[in-house]
C-alpha cells in the first residue's frame, strides 16, 4: 500500500498542469473578488481575467517544444494540447474582449460571467491534454457545466433561458452516452488510459470485432459528435446558439468545439488506430451529412446570429474532412483550422454583438441594411471576416480549407474533397447575402446607436490580424500545426 | 552602376502588381468630397502603362522564354513560392491591359458616389488582373484569380443598375464555383507531381513534366477548364455574362475591365494546355464545337437584344467564340489571330460600351427603340460609334479584321469546315451591328433632344482608342511579333 502511494506521489508532475492551475486559480480568485466589488462594477472582473490569461498564456507557451507527463500518465502537456490551449486562450481573450459593454447594455453586469469563461476554458485545455478517459471526462464536464451556465446567463430572458436548459438537457444526456462508451471500453480492455486502451486492443485483434468494443467506440464517439455538434448531433446547435448571449455563442462555437476535436482526434488515434479504416469510413458519412446539413439549412436563415450557427455546424463539417483524411497534413490541418475558425468566427460575431441593439433586437438580415455606409470600418471588418468564412484568399479561411481538401486528396478522398469545395460553393451565397444587405441595400437608419467600446476594437484588430497572418503567411503556424500532432 | 544594369535589377513585375495596390489603399484613404481620388487613379494607371511600355519597348523581340523572372520562398513548407514570369504573350497583355485601365481611371471621372471606394476598387482590381498575366506558381495564379472577383463583385452590386444585386450574385456565384473546381485539380496535380517526383512544388514549369495517365489528364483538365470556361464565357456557361453588363455602373468603366476578365482565355493558353497536352488534343474538337456554337448562338443573342449593353455582352461572347476556335484549331496562324483578336475586342467592345454610357448619360436611355438619328444631334459621337461598330463587325483595316482573318486562315488549314460555318457568323455579326448603327446614328431625328456633342475629356478617352483600333488594323506587326515564339513553343509541346 504504501508502495503504490509512493509510486502515485512519484509520478505527480504538477508542471503537466501549471497552465490549467493558474487559470483556475485566477478564477477562483476573481469569485472572491467578485463578492466585495460593488454590484455593476465588472471592468476590474475583466482586467485580471485577461491578465489572467496572459500569465497561462506565457505558462502555456513557454512548455513548448518540452512536454511534461503527469499523473501516471493520465496528463500530457505535449505540443498538441500545447497548440490547441492557445486557440482556447485567444479565443476566451477575444470573448472577454467583446463582451463587458454587451453584458452591461443587456442590463446583466455580473461579475461572475469571467470566472465562468475561464472555467470553461480550464476544462477545455484539461480535454486537449487528457490522455486518460477520467481526465478527459473531467475536463468536459469542467468546461461544459460552465457553458450551461453561460448560455442561461440572462436569467430574465426567455431565449437564453431556454438555450442554458435545453443544453443542459441534452448535454447531460450525451455525457451519458460518451461515460456509457467509456464504461464499456473500460470492460474490455481494463483500463481508462488511453495508451493503453490502443495497445490492449491492438495485442488482441479479436477484440476488435467485439460487439461490446464496437458499442464503446460509438458510444463514445457519440459524445463527442454531439459536442461538435456533427450532423445528425447537431439539433441542439441552432437553438443554443441563437438564445445564448452573443459573445457566448462566439466562444461556444470556436473554444470548447476545439476542445472536442482534440480529445476525439487524441481518443481516435491513440485507442482505435486499429480499427482507423473502419471509423474513417463512418465518419466520411458524417462529414458530408454535416457539411450539407449545415450549409443548406444556414441558406434560409434571416437570423445572422443563427445563420452563423449553422454555418459552424458545416464548418465542423470541414474539420471532420481532416479526420477522416487521418494523415500528416489532415490533422495539422485540423489544428490549423480550429485556429483559423476562432479568429473569423469571433471577429464576426464581435462585429454583431456591436450591431445588435438592446434586447437582441437588431440580428436580422434587414437590420443590417446599408450598415457597411453608415459604419464602414466596421463594415470592412465585417466583410474581411465573411471573406475569410467563405474561404477566399488570402484570408485565413482560405489557408485552412486548402491544407484541409489538400490533406482529403492527398488520403485518396477525392470524392470527399470534391463534395467539401460543393459546399464551400454553396455556403457563399448565405455570407454573400449578408454583405448584399450591408452594402447594396440602403439604409434605413443611421446606426448612431452603435457604440464602439475600445476593447472590443481590439478583439476586432486580434481577429483581423489573425486572418491576415494565417492567410498570407500560413507556412509558420503550419509548421508548428506540424509539429504539435502525434 | 550603369543604368543598363539599374534597369535590369529592379524588379519590374513585382513592382507593375505593387503600384496599384498601394494605389487603391491610397485612393480609399482619399478625401471623398475633392477629386483626390481621381487624380490619384489616374496618376497610378498612369505609372503602370508606362513600365509596360517601357519593357515592351525592351523585351519585345525577346524570343519564346521568360523576359523577365522574379521568385522568393513564401510558404517553404509546402513549396510554394512567390514566383512571377512574363513571357512574350503576358507581355502583350499586361501592356493592353495597363492602357485599358488608364482610359478606365479617365472614364472613371465623372463617379461621384462613394469615389475614393470606387477607383480603389479600380486599382485593385489591376493588380489582380495583371498578376493573372504575371503569376508562375499557381497558387498564386488562383490568388489573384480571386483577388479580381471581389472589386468587381464590389463595383457591380454597388454602383450598378436597378438588379444589380441579383446580378452580381450571379456573377459571384458563377465565378466562384468554377475557381474552386480549379483549385481541387490544382491540389490534385500538387499531390500527384510530388508523390512522384518528391519535389512539392507549385511551380507551372515543374509541374508541366508530371507524368500522367490520360484519365487523370481529362480529370484535372475538365477542373481547370470548367474555371476558364465560366470566366471566358463560353456556352453554355455565359448566362452571368450579360446581366453583369446589363447592370454594370452607368459610367462603363466595369464593362470595360470586364472584358478584360476574359482572363479564362489567357488561363487556357498559359495554364490548361500546357499542363494537359494529351488532354487537350483529345478535348480540341469539342472546344470548336462549343467555339462555333458560341459564335452562333452569341450573335443570334445579340440579333434579338433591345439594350445595347446587353447586345454588345452578347457580341463579346460572339467574338470569345471566335478566338476559342481559333485556338481549337491549334495552328500558329489561328493561334496568334486568337490572341490579337483578344486584345482587338477589349479594344473595340471596351470603346463602345464607353460610348453607350455617354448616349445614355445624354439620353437617358439605351434601348433600341427609344434611340434614333443621333448623327444629326452629335455628328463627332456618332462618328466615332461608327468606326468603333465597323472594327467590331470585322471591316478590313480596322483592328477586328487583323485577328478575325488570322483566325479564319489558321483554322482553314486545319479545320476547312469550321472556318466556313464561322465566315457565315462573320456575316450574322454584320447582321446586328449594322441594324444596331441603323437605328441609332441614322433614322429619323428625334429633334426634340438637344444633345452636346464629345466633351475634350471624352476625346480624351475615345481618341486614343481610336488611334489604337487603326493602328492594330493596319499595322498589328509589332504586337504579333512577342506572340510568335511563345505560341510555336506552346504548339510544340503537344503531339
Amino acid at each position: 500500500m504504501e508502495n503504490l502511494v509512493q509510486t502515485a506521489l512519484n509520478n505527480v508532475n504538477m508542471w503537466a498542469i501549471m497552465p490549467s492551475i493558474i487559470l483556475v486559480c485566477f478564477a477562483m480568485g476573481l469569485l472572491l473578488i467578485n463578492a466585495f466589488l460593488p454590484r455593476g462594477a465588472t471592468k476590474p472582473a475583466m482586467w485580471i481575467s485577461l491578465i489572467g490569461l496572459a500569465v497561462t498564456a506565457f505558462s502555456v507557451i513557454s512548455g513548448w517544444g518540452s512536454p511534461q507527463y503527469g499523473f501516471s500518465d493520465a496528463v500530457a502537456l505535449d505540443n498538441f494540447a500545447t497548440f490547441f490551449n492557445v486557440t482556447f486562450l485567444i479565443a476566451a481573450a477575444m470573448t472577454i474582449l467583446m463582451s463587458d459593454d454587451y453584458i452591461r447594455r443587456e442590463g446583466y453586469p455580473i461579475g461572475e460571467y469571467y470566472p465562468l469563461i475561464l472555467f470553461t476554458t480550464a476544462g477545455a485545455m484539461w480535454m486537449a491534454s487528457g490522455t486518460d478517459m477520467m481526465t478527459i471526462f473531467l475536463g468536459l464536464e469542467v468546461m461544459s457545466i460552465s457553458l450551461y451556465v453561460l448560455a442561461g446567463f440572462f436569467r430574465g430572458d426567455v431565449r437564453s433561458n431556454e438555450a442554458g436548459l435545453k443544453y443542459f438537457l441534452l448535454g447531460a444526456f450525451s455525457t451519458g452516452f460518451l461515460l456509457y462508451g467509456i464504461a464499456l471500453i473500460y470492460g474490455v480492455t481494463g483500463s481508462t488510459r488511453l495508451s493503453e486502451i490502443g495497445v490492449f486492443l491492438n495485442a488482441h485483434p479479436s477484440l476488435l470485432s467485439n460487439p461490446m468494443t464496437l458499442a464503446g467506440i460509438m458510444l463514445l464517439s457519440i459524445g463527442f459528435l454531439f459536442k461538435i455538434a456533427a450532423a445528425p448531433f447537431h439539433m441542439w446547435t441552432p437553438d443554443v446558439y441563437e438564445g445564448a448571449p452573443t459573445p457566448i455563442t462566439a466562444f461556444m462555437s470556436a473554444g470548447p468545439k476545439a476542445a472536442a476535436f482534440a480529445a476525439f482526434l487524441r481518443i481516435m488515434e491513440y485507442c482505435f488506430f486499429s480499427l482507423k479504416p473502419e471509423w474513417t469510413a463512418v465518419l466520411w458519412a458524417l462529414a458530408v451529412l454535416t457539411m450539407i446539413i449545415g450549409n443548406v439549412i444556414a441558406i434560409s436563415q434571416t437570423n445572422v446570429k443563427r445563420m452563423l450557427a449553422y454555418s459552424s455546424i458545416a464548418h465542423a463539417g470541414y474539420a471532420l474532412v481532416g479526420m477522416v483524411a487521418a494523415n500528416e497534413i489532415g490533422y495539422s490541418a485540423i489544428l490549423f483550422y480550429m485556429l483559423a475558425y476562432t479568429f473569423m468566427n469571433i471577429g464576426a460575431f464581435a462585429i454583431l454583438v456591436l450591431a445588435g441593439k438592446k434586447g437582441e433586437e437588431n440580428l436580422t438580415l434587414e437590420g443590417l441594411s446599408g450598415f457597411g455606409y453608415k459604419r464602414p470600418l466596421l463594415g470592412v471588418a465585417f466583410t474581411i471576416c465573411l471573406f475569410s468564412l467563405m474561404g477566399i484568399p488570402p484570408t485565413a479561411g482560405f489557408a485552412g480549407k486548402f491544407y484541409i481538401f489538400a490533406g482529403a486528396v492527398k488520403a485518396g478522398y477525392i470524392w470527399l474533397a470534391i463534395i467539401g469545395v460543393l459546399n464551400s460553393a454553396v455556403s457563399l451565397y448565405y455570407y454573400l447575402r449578408v454583405m448584399v444587405y450591408m452594402y447594396f441595400r440602403e439604409a434605413e437608419e443611421d446606426y448612431s446607436w452603435v457604440k464602439v467600446p475600445v476593447s472590443v476594437v481590439v478583439s476586432i484588430v486580434i481577429a483581423l490580424v489573425g486572418i491576415f497572418y494565417l492567410g498570407i503567411i500560413p507556412g509558420a503556424v503550419m509548421d508548428l500545426a506540424r509539429l504539435a500532432i502525434f | 552602376m550603369t543604368l543598363t544594369a539599374l534597369f535590369s535589377q529592379m524588379p519590374w513585375l513585382t513592382l507593375l502588381l505593387a503600384l496599384p495596390l498601394v494605389g487603391a489603399i491610397l485612393c480609399m484613404l482619399a478625401d471623398p468630397e475633392e477629386r483626390t481620388s481621381h487624380g490619384l487613379a489616374l496618376v497610378t494607371t498612369g505609372l503602370v502603362f508606362a513600365i509596360a511600355v517601357g519593357l515592351f519597348v525592351v523585351y519585345s523581340n525577346g524570343g519564346g522564354g521568360w523576359l523577365l523572372q522574379e521568385d522568393a520562398a513564401w510558404i517553404t513548407r509546402y513549396g510554394i513560392r512567390y514566383s512571377l514570369g512574363m513571357d512574350g504573350i503576358s507581355l502583350v497583355m499586361v501592356l493592353l491591359t495597363s492602357f485599358l485601365l488608364v482610359i478606365a481611371a479617365l472614364a472613371a471621372w465623372p463617379v461621384r458616389r462613394y469615389a475614393p471606394q470606387f477607383l480603389g476598387l479600380l486599382l485593385l482590381l489591376e493588380t489582380g488582373l495583371l498578376g493573372i498575366f504575371l503569376a508562375v506558381d499557381l497558387v498564386l495564379f488562383y490568388l489573384f484569380w480571386e483577388i479580381m472577383l471581389i472589386p468587381l463583385f464590389i463595383m457591380i452590386g454597388l454602383w450598378g443598375g436597378e438588379q444589380r444585386r441579383q446580378a452580381a450574385i450571379k456573377f459571384f456565384l458563377y465565378a466562384l464555383a468554377g475557381s474552386l473546381a480549379m483549385l481541387i485539380a490544382l491540389i490534385s496535380l500538387y499531390l500527384l507531381h510530388g508523390d512522384q517526383t518528391g519535389n512539392y512544388t507549385f511551380l507551372l514549369t515543374e509541374l508541366v513534366n508530371t507524368e500522367l495517365s490520360l484519365t487523370q489528364e481529362l480529370w484535372l483538365f475538365a477542373g481547370f477548364m470548367l474555371a476558364f470556361a465560366i470566366k471566358t464565357p463560353l456556352v453554355p456557361f455565359h448566362t452571368w455574362l450579360p446581366d453583369a453588363h446589363a447592370e454594370s455602373p452607368e459610367s462603363g468603366v466595369v464593362d470595360l475591365t470586364g472584358l478584360l476578365i476574359k482572363t479564362g482565355i489567357f488561363g487556357m493558353i498559359r495554364i490548361a494546355f500546357p499542363l494537359f497536352p494529351a488532354a487537350t488534343h483529345q478535348v480540341l474538337p469539342l472546344l470548336g464545337v462549343l467555339a462555333l456554337v458560341s459564335l452562333f448562338h452569341a450573335a443570334w443573342g445579340a440579333y434579338r437584344q433591345q439594350d445595347i449593353k446587353r447586345l454588345f455582352a452578347y457580341s463579346s461572347i460572339s467574338h470569345v467564340g471566335l478566338i476559342l476556335l481559333g485556338l481549337a484549331a491549334w495552328q500558329v496562324t489561328a493561334l496568334e489571330g486568337s490572341i490579337l483578336l483578344m486584345l482587338t475586342n477589349a479594344v473595340a467592345t471596351g470603346a463602345l460600351f464607353l460610348l453607350v454610357a455617354m448616349i445614355r448619360q445624354r439620353t437617358g436611355t439605351c434601348q433600341l427603340g427609344e434611340l434614333s438619328g443621333l448623327w444629326g444631334q452629335a455628328p463627332n459621337l456618332s462618328a466615332l460609334f461608327l468606326l468603333f461598330a465597323l472594327s467590331s463587325l470585322g471591316l478590313p483595316g480596322l483592328a477586328n479584321f487583323a485577328g478575325e482573318i488570322l483566325v479564319l486562315i489558321g483554322t482553314f488549314q486545319t479545320h476547312p469546315v469550321w472556318a466556313s460555318l464561322a465566315m457565315v457568323a462573320v456575316v450574322f455579326a454584320a447582321a446586328y451591328i449594322l441594324r444596331l448603327v441603323q437605328k441609332v446614328i441614322w433614322g429619323p431625328d428625334c429633334g426634340a433632344r438637344l444633345l452636346h456633342d464629345l466633351t475634350p475629356r471624352e476625346w480624351l478617352i475615345l481618341a486614343p482608342l481610336a488611334i489604337l483600333v487603326i493602328w492594330l488594323g493596319l499595322y498589328p506587326a509589332p504586337f504579333l511579333t512577342p506572340l510568335h515564339e511563345p505560341v510555336q513553343l506552346l504548339l510544340g509541346g503537344l503531339p
